[in-house]
């Protein structure tokens, strides 16, 4: 009885070995031809094409008006502010949300009070941060904007009455959480940007 | 974990199912090489479905979009060409496989009495499958996709009476068209699959109910322990697991090398005039259906005799409609006391290896022009018509010589492993 | 040891036979798409002479860059002539309305054509041009008889004429050429030339073919080990039966 026992336990442990070692390389071979099938679902060469930067030539936007491209399917605002409208960003600071761009919702050299690079040139993602609606531009002052009487131009957004200033900024007690996306975005020329890379990326 | 097991067995027969069909399912200890194919069939229908989802993804059925969406997804989409390239090899390999799996049935006696239903529920099988080739042989919308449908499809036009209705209903336009194309990706990628899988789940509780035969053709079930389990029986599952295992690794090797080194196999399973887009103008200089169909296509061209009544074209449809017709009555036109080639005589013998040999010159002649010579002495048509009396001979003579045939006594229990 | 092993499977190739048979009549050309300076030289004639007239839409620039190490600078400013997105596919400017009207046929996609009529095919058609007063663009070909395609690349070839033996049927294996214009290669400089664009059309018409055999020959090494362990678990189960 005994010599069965030592005969039954030396082939039982070769085996218990091998069938976790070969399960093991199995289930990783089968894991690893998995990879290219799952891979296959992410962003592809023709997604990547229409998703690469944007190059835009601001040359014929004119002072207080906005123009709007196509960057990997969103709508990306470009508005050349006046000085009025860049003096009016500082006076509505107490009714902002978030009037220092303290949520990382713009690349480093947008957090600023104007939120751009150069203070005229304004960059924004036109999409809104409450549920993905595209906003509105209200530019007009006063009540002609339809927001309210005290309206200094911005955005609004129709879909859930979120405000927003000429900066992309949010106004206090409205549904979007935060301010608009700035995306990434850099001068190529005075007159040419170039949507969807940081100039350090460039370098 | 015995405890969670006794909830889910309280509710749904987990155990049960497993015991029965797996760990206390009795396979015959015999069983060779031949009897690695039935589970490799299913690994690579699996694969074949998996693959096939993450294609559908990226494919366009559409006619102006269905050829450029196949080369995007072999360039642009992350690992598509390993995808597509698994997909279209393993369809070679699921027929290589199966026609293994049907051929050990004719080698061992698995279609005879009392497996006649696992015989009819696999050639179901087979000919769905035909099916699901054929359709999605049409959706890269290469010349050769398109042409190949075409001519297929007008094989229906020669149904005495309502033929060239049938075709047009088939193809939905009056010649292979988007309409075609979007109807083919829906049987393709839905109807039929769901056929298969319910035709395969059929196979195996027919297989399971009666259990499976062996190298010797001899049933198992009559000498048994005193547990009821047969004596010349081992557990399913770790033996023939562990087996398969082994099977599905070369099997898979096999494959990889073609996907990895040579995914056209020179024109075997991606012919050249599919790399060109579907040219209603232009017809590829030789209309060809991919291998696994040309057996049939071979007899179809064979048929060229007008004095018949109705004209050579009907009749090479009927030829080859009656080609695979002819092997769902197998179980009945084999009339040998014994199962298994072991204990044929030599007229089974010779009968088959002369069907097998037909079948793959069939196969080889349907790939190549008829008027050619590529065998010697004769025409490939005239090689052609040789095959076909000799495929229907070895099927419509079985009766009788399988009779005569001079068999050997089975042994009581099985011999070998 | 592992390239070893790779082009040992690559001469194995050919003996697969060919379902299609093929024509016998075609020059041979050695195909090797490691061979990266060649598919760059290749590059640099497909999109300086072919891409003026043919597509191949189903190529980007920025794919071609990265597989033939083409800096993006290079690629901008000598490859790029109909667009300015690396990421573009590579299509002509040549409006197809135009082709047809000048040629009377658009010209054929080249992303495929080493697939779907094969490279020696594509090697044998450029070196088979001949002058030949009787067609429109005083161009014909041995091998595709009354081509709409002109001889594009006669200033390295030049000019030759030919003749046919036997009957003056056109055809590849009959063909005898007289140089008319001595070009500004030799002949074997211009066969080396044809060859490198061949080897990029190959590439071209399965981008993948770069990396595959090197992936394929990683899996063939697990897949070895793979069938090791899976045969000793066999044997070792299978001790218990008698």
């Amino acid at each position: 009885m005994a010599e069965d026992k030592t005969e039954e336990s030396q082939p039982n442990r070769r085996r218990q070995f091998l069938t976790a070692l070969t399960s093991a390389v199995g289930v990783a071979g089968a894991g690893a031809m998995m990879v290219p099938l799952v891979a296959s679902m992410s962003p592809s060469a023709r997604a990547r094409a229409a998703g690469a930067p944007v190059e835009v030539d601001i040359s014929e936007l004119r002072e207080g008006r906005m123009m709007v491209v196509e960057w990997r399917g969103k709508p990306v605002w470009i508005v050349r502010r006046s000085e009025k409208m860049l003096a009016d960003l500082t006076e509505i600071r107490d009714q902002l949300a978030d009037p220092d761009s303290t949520v990382e919702q713009q690349p480093a050299y947008a957090a600023n009070d104007h939120r751009s690079i150069r203070p005229e040139i304004l960059v924004l993602l036109g999409v809104c941060t409450h549920l993905g609606c595209a906003p509105t531009k209200k530019f007009e002052r006063g009540a002609a904007s339809g927001v309210s009487a005290d309206w200094r131009g911005g955005f609004f957004c129709p879909c859930h009455g979120s405000r927003f200033d000429l900066a992309g900024r949010v106004f206090k007690n409205v549904p979007a959480p935060t301010n608009l996306e700035v995306p990434p975005h850099s001068f190529v020329t005075a007159n040419r940007i170039l949507i969807g890379l940081d100039s350090e990326e460039t370098a | 974990m015995s405890k969670f097991m006794t909830w889910v067995d309280e509710r749904f027969p987990a155990t049960k199912v497993w015991e029965e069909h797996i760990s206390k399912y009795y396979a015959p200890k015999n069983l060779n090489f031949w009897y690695f194919f039935g589970s490799l069939a299913m690994v690579v229908m699996v694969l074949q479905i998996l693959t096939g989802i993450f294609l559908t993804m990226h494919y366009k059925p559409d006619s102006s979009l269905a050829f450029a969406s196949v080369e995007y997804i072999m360039r642009d989409v992350p690992g598509g060409w390993f995808i597509r390239y698994l997909h279209s090899v393993g369809a070679s390999m699921l027929f290589i496989v199966v026609y293994l799996h049907m051929f050990r049935g004719l080698l061992y006696g698995s279609h005879r009495s009392p497996r006649e239903l696992i015989w009819l529920l696999g050639m179901l099988l087979y000919v769905t499958l035909m099916a699901e080739a054929f359709f999605g042989y049409l959706l890269p919308w290469g010349n050769m996709s398109y042409w190949g449908a075409q001519v297929i499809i007008s094989l229906f036009g020669a149904v005495p009476g309502i033929g060239p209705g049938l075709s047009e209903w088939i193809r939905g336009d009056f010649v292979v068209s988007d309409a075609t194309l979007n109807r083919f990706f829906a049987f393709h990628v839905i109807l039929v699959p769901l056929l298969l899988s319910l035709l395969v789940y059929l196979h195996i509780v027919a297989l399971h109910k009666v259990g499976g035969n062996n190298p010797d053709g001899i049933d198992i079930k009559k000498d048994k322990d005193a547990s009821g389990k047969p004596l010349d029986g081992i557990a399913f599952h770790p033996y023939y697991t562990v087996k398969d295992n082994l099977g599905v690794a070369v099997m898979m090797t096999a494959l990889l090398a073609v996907v990895f080194f040579v995914p056209e196999l020179g024109g075997w399973f991606l012919e050249k005039d599919n790399f060109a887009p579907a040219d209603i103008l232009q017809t590829p200089p030789e209309i060809v259906p991919l291998w696994y169909l040309t057996p049939y296509y071979s007899i179809l061209r064979a048929v060229t005799f007008d004095w018949l009544p109705g004209g050579a074209k009907l009749w090479g449809v009927l030829a080859m409609g009656a080609a695979i017709v002819v092997l769902f009555f197998l179980p009945w036109l084999d009339r040998s006391p014994v199962r298994s080639i072991r204990y044929r005589g030599w007229m089974y013998k010779t009968a088959l290896t002369l069907f097998v040999i037909t079948f793959v010159m069939l196969g080889y002649l349907g790939t190549r022009n008829p008027s050619h010579v590529d065998l010697g002495l004769l025409k490939n048509v005239t090689w052609s018509q040789i095959g076909l009396v000799v495929y229907f001979a070895f099927f419509l003579l079985m009766p009788i010589y399988t009779r005569m045939d001079r068999t050997k006594p089975e042994p009581d229990r099985v011999t070998g492993q | 040891m592992k390239k070893c092993i790779v082009s040992v499977l690559m001469l194995l190739m050919p003996l697969v036979g060919s379902a299609s048979g093929g024509a016998g009549n075609l020059d041979k050309v050695y195909i090797d798409v490691s061979d990266q300076p060649s598919l760059q030289r290749g590059a640099r004639t497909f999109v300086n002479y072919c891409l003026s007239c043919h597509n191949a839409s189903f190529m980007r620039y920025e794919r071609m860059a990265t597989d033939l190490g083409i800096s993006e600078t290079l690629l901008r400013e000598e490859m790029m002539f109909a667009s300015d997105k690396p990421g573009d596919l590579m299509v002509t400017a040549m409006p197809a309305a135009g082709a047809k009207a000048w040629f009377g046929v658009v010209p054929p996609d080249l992303s495929l054509t080493a697939r779907s009529r094969g490279a020696d095919w594509i090697y044998t058609y450029l070196r088979s041009f001949y002058t030949d007063e009787s067609t429109t663009t005083g161009w014909n070909n041995a091998l595709f008889s009354n081509v709409a395609m002109p001889h594009v690349l006669y200033q390295w070839q030049g000019a030759r004429s030919a003749t046919f033996e036997g009957g003056g049927v056109a055809d590849v294996s009959s063909v005898r050429y007289q140089s008319v214009v001595p070009g500004t290669m030799t002949g074997r400089e211009y066969d080396a030339a044809i060859r490198d664009l061949t080897n990029f059309m190959v590439y071209l018409a399965e981008p993948a073919k770069l990396v595959r055999y090197e992936i394929g020959f990683w899996v063939m090494l697990f897949m070895g080990v793979f069938i090791v362990l899976a045969y000793l678990l066999k044997k070792e189960y299978w001790r218990d039966v008698h």
